[in-house]
């Protein structure tokens, strides 16, 4: 993948990528070889008659067992990734946990104040389109949406989530590298979704704080 | 089913008199072979139509919001987002409901199904009429909604609630989402008419002699793909009516200030759509393999195999629909499942290539345009498969979904795969359908453009998904990561020009062959299924007499005799339809 991956996670997904394509260029060279070996060898030429053979059981249960325990192992392998990246979100406690609200066509994030929960007063409403987060920190994403699907996608983060009204849905990361990342709308939401985009800054602890008292200011 | 039953009904019925009139003989036709043929010609109308939706799409997406003469008057020539959207809308819903699934199904299962078990027409010939004529509607319906307020339906393929649901959220949720869900409903009962005559015809009706086991692949095939249609439809049906419901009557099945979840839609429409990508593939499967044995000159390798693969996609395909939603907000634990049982549904598509390679292997080929486009088939199948699994795999599809990669798999599938699969059927029953040759050299022709072409258009695609670019964007390039594919786009644009231009050769081919063609013997390609037991064409009853069947579809390059084909209903010293034993490994 061509985008530089900058979260915890996103080596995991790149990984798996190169395996399967790995696994799926084998199979893709075989096969393609087989049948370009099997075109050329075996055309037309007068006089000649095609093999009278309908089948072998052991040629049949080989390529059966193969590609499947292959396949199988490929189910099991991924489980993992999965799990660490979606399955399973760091303790609030550790974590920076901020709300962003997808709506027609610009995503608005929200805050914790002072006491460092969300949903309370003294939550602070962030400018519309910037998401500003500290590097190296887990950082959780109580993502909702306001009118219609939208998804919420990260490609440096390899972060990726559709945004369901009435239904906030909880996602997280961990960035590693400071820098200006953007952000894509990737579910088809109306006649603005192309232009429905944003940034995500990662920035150092102390910059990300001051960025937020100075929000908070204001 | 043993072969006594399966005589029930091929001499009984007679079916009806051949009609005198033009109407009955042409347009209110209850002959499946007529009703084929219709839905031959207005499924390709309707590609053509599709095809030029696409060339609109790659137009924007090379040179965005650039005026394009002659189109979009109201704003100057200029495709604004809100048309862009449904441009791809419609292209999605034309080229799958009215080009693929009613072509394969409606077009070769039609023309097929009687004349390959030995029958004279259809169960249901009326019903058959019916529903052929419940899809005029249809087409003119989703037609009439590119001439309405707000335009036609904008909210993609899939018409996720709630831009589907509210009439407000985008111009073409208006009126064009109402008829589009309305005409979706007619297609609908349109393919379950259909599936229920395929049903019945192909048990109830063979000829004497063709067990279940001697079907040819192509009937096997529209058989499996009619159960489908017949338990997967009426979830989208029933999803359409709620739909419907949301938008005119105040529910709330799909929208969340009532209680209800648009997640729902999006299981009910897949619990439909993804065995619909079976329906649009089998078919063109089946017609690969009849057209790869016939050109090798040989047995189809591992029938059985074949046929129980076809069994385990359909079966899987039930239990898949849930990889289209891996970041659509499902339960992640679920995810789990859906990518196991995805990787395993893998399987028999793999089982079916090698399958198809066996029957190569050892073969005499004939390179013919038929034989061109099913190799073509099985050549693009593989990629379309193997890019599957990217997608199955619930870490990387995090990445790609909803990109181009997922463009590119799809349209591997389904114009690499069905679309290869549909011009090998053309011009392999050409022939039968209008007692004429095509011309082999055009279709050479076509065959060697459009399959270069086709992909320089989507390989690329992968190369896009891999880049992030998300599907759906009017102008992606205002994305700074997604702002150097644009000259990579440009050059799928060109291409594309080029491979929608080359089907003018099909187009004029058939045209000129319909008319002028060499005549056609019942047999050209001395293939040894029934239906070239008949004159090309046939006549309105399809067979003088009912063929007696005695052996399998394949029996080519047989040792018994000396030409190198042993048609299923040539009698041989000593043959009756149910003792002449099966060649080994058959």
């Amino acid at each position: 993948m061509t985008v530089e991956s900058i979260s915890t996670f996103g080596n995991e997904v790149d990984s798996l990528f190169l395996i399967i394509l790995i696994v799926t260029g084998f199979a893709f060279v075989l096969t393609e070889g087989l049948l370009i070996y099997f075109l050329i060898r075996y055309r037309h030429r007068d006089g000649s008659k095609a093999r009278y053979i309908h089948g072998n059981r052991q040629v049949e249960i080989l390529w059966t067992l193969v590609p499947g325990l292959m396949l199988f192992g490929l189910a099991i392998y991924q489980t993992g990734a999965w799990q660490l990246i979606r399955q399973i979100l760091p303790a609030e406690s550790e974590a920076l946990v901020i709300a962003v609200e997808a709506r027609q066509f610009e995503w608005h994030p929200t805050y914790p104040g002072a006491d460092g929960r969300l949903g309370t007063d003294d939550d602070i409403e962030a400018p519309i389109n910037v998401i500003q987060v500290p590097v190296n920190r887990k950082v959780i994403v109580r993502l909702s949406a306001d009118d219609v699907l939208h998804s919420f996608f990260v490609p440096a983060l390899r972060v990726k989530q559709d945004a369901v009204p009435g239904r906030p849905i909880s996602l997280w990361f961990e960035a590693t590298k400071v820098g200006q990342y953007e952000i894509a709308c990737t579910e088809l939401c109306g006649l603005g979704h192309y232009r429905m985009r944003a940034f995500l800054t990662v920035a150092e602890p102390a910059d990300f704080e001051a960025w937020l008292a100075e929000i908070e200011a204001r | 089913m043993d072969s006594e039953t399966a005589t029930i009904s091929a001499d009984g019925h007679g079916g009806h008199p051949a009609p005198t009139s033009f109407w009955r003989k042409y347009i209110f036709s209850v002959d499946h072979k007529v009703i084929g043929i219709q839905f031959l010609f207005t499924s390709l109308f309707f590609a053509l139509i599709g095809g030029a939706l696409a060339m609109l799409i790659r137009t924007q997406l090379a040179w965005p919001f650039r005026e394009v003469p002659g189109f979009f008057p109201t704003s100057g020539g200029v495709m604004l987002p809100e048309a862009y959207i449904a441009m791809v809308t419609m292209h999605g819903t034309i080229m799958i409901f009215f080009v693929i699934i009613p072509i394969l199904s409606g077009a070769f299962g039609n023309f097929l199904i009687p004349l390959m078990v030995g029958a004279r027409d259809m169960a249901f010939p009326r019903l058959n009429m019916y529903s052929y004529w419940i899809m005029v509607p249809a087409f003119l319906v989703m037609l009439a909604a590119f001439f309405v307020e707000g335009g036609t339906a904008a909210a993609g393929w899939t018409s996720y609630p709630p831009l589907s649901a509210l009439a407000d959220m985008v111009p073409g949720s208006g009126m064009g989402q109402t008829l589009w869900i309305v005409s979706l409903l007619l297609v609908g009962t349109s393919s379950l008419m259909g599936a229920i005559n395929y049903i019945t015809t192909i048990v109830l009706m063979r000829a004497k002699g063709l067990t279940t086991f001697r079907l040819p692949l192509t009937i096997w095939a529209l058989f499996i793909t009619a159960i489908l249609v017949l338990l997967a439809t009426p979830v989208l049906t029933s999803a359409l009516i709620l739909l419907l419901l949301d938008r005119g009557m105040g529910t709330h099945f799909f929208l969340p200030d009532g209680g209800g979840n648009p997640i729902l839609w999006q299981h009910l429409f897949w619990f439909y759509s993804h065995p619909a990508v079976y329906i649009m593939i089998l078919p063109a499967m089946g017609i690969t393999s009849d057209v790869i044995s016939t050109f090798a000159r040989k047995p189809l390798f591992g029938y059985r195999p074949m046929v129980y693969s076809i069994m385990a996609i359909a079966g899987l395909g039930f239990i898949v629909w849930g990889h289209h939603m891996f970041v659509s907000g499902m339960s992640p634990v679920l995810g789990v499942t859906f990518m196991t049982s995805t990787m395993m549904i893998a399987l028999p598509s793999a089982i079916k290539t090698f399958n198809w390679l066996g029957t190569l292997w050892g073969g005499n080929i004939h390179f013919t345009s038929a034989m061109l486009n099913a190799i073509a088939f099985v050549a693009m199948f593989i990629i379309g498969g193997l890019t599957g699994v990217f997608a199955a795999a619930t870490p990387v599809d995090i990445f790609i979904h909803d990109t181009h990669w997922i463009v590119g798999h799809i349209h591997y599938v389904l114009f690499g795969g069905s679309l290869f699969g549909v011009f090998a059927g053309l011009y392999y029953w050409f022939p039968k359908m209008f007692g004429r040759m095509m011309d082999e050299r055009l279709g050479k022709i076509h065959f060697a453009l459009t399959f270069i072409t086709f992909n320089l258009v989507f390989f690329p695609m992968f190369i896009l998904g891999a880049s992030g670019m998300p599907r759906r964007l009017a102008d992606p390039y205002q994305y700074e990561f997604l702002a150097p594919l644009q000259g990579l786009n440009q050059f799928m644009t060109y291409s594309a020009f080029v491979l929608f231009l080359s089907q003018l050769i099909l187009i004029g081919n058939f045209a000129w062959s319909l008319f002028r063609g060499r005549q056609a013997a019942a047999n050209p390609w001395q293939a040894n299924t029934l239906e070239w037991a008949t004159t090309s064409p046939p006549p309105h009853d399809n067979f003088e007499t009912i063929p007696v069947v005695y052996r399998g579809a394949y029996e080519y390059a047989s040792p018994l005799i000396a030409e190198d084909y042993l048609p299923q209903h040539r009698w041989l010293d000593g043959a009756t339809p149910t003792t002449v034993p099966q060649p080994a490994g058959d």
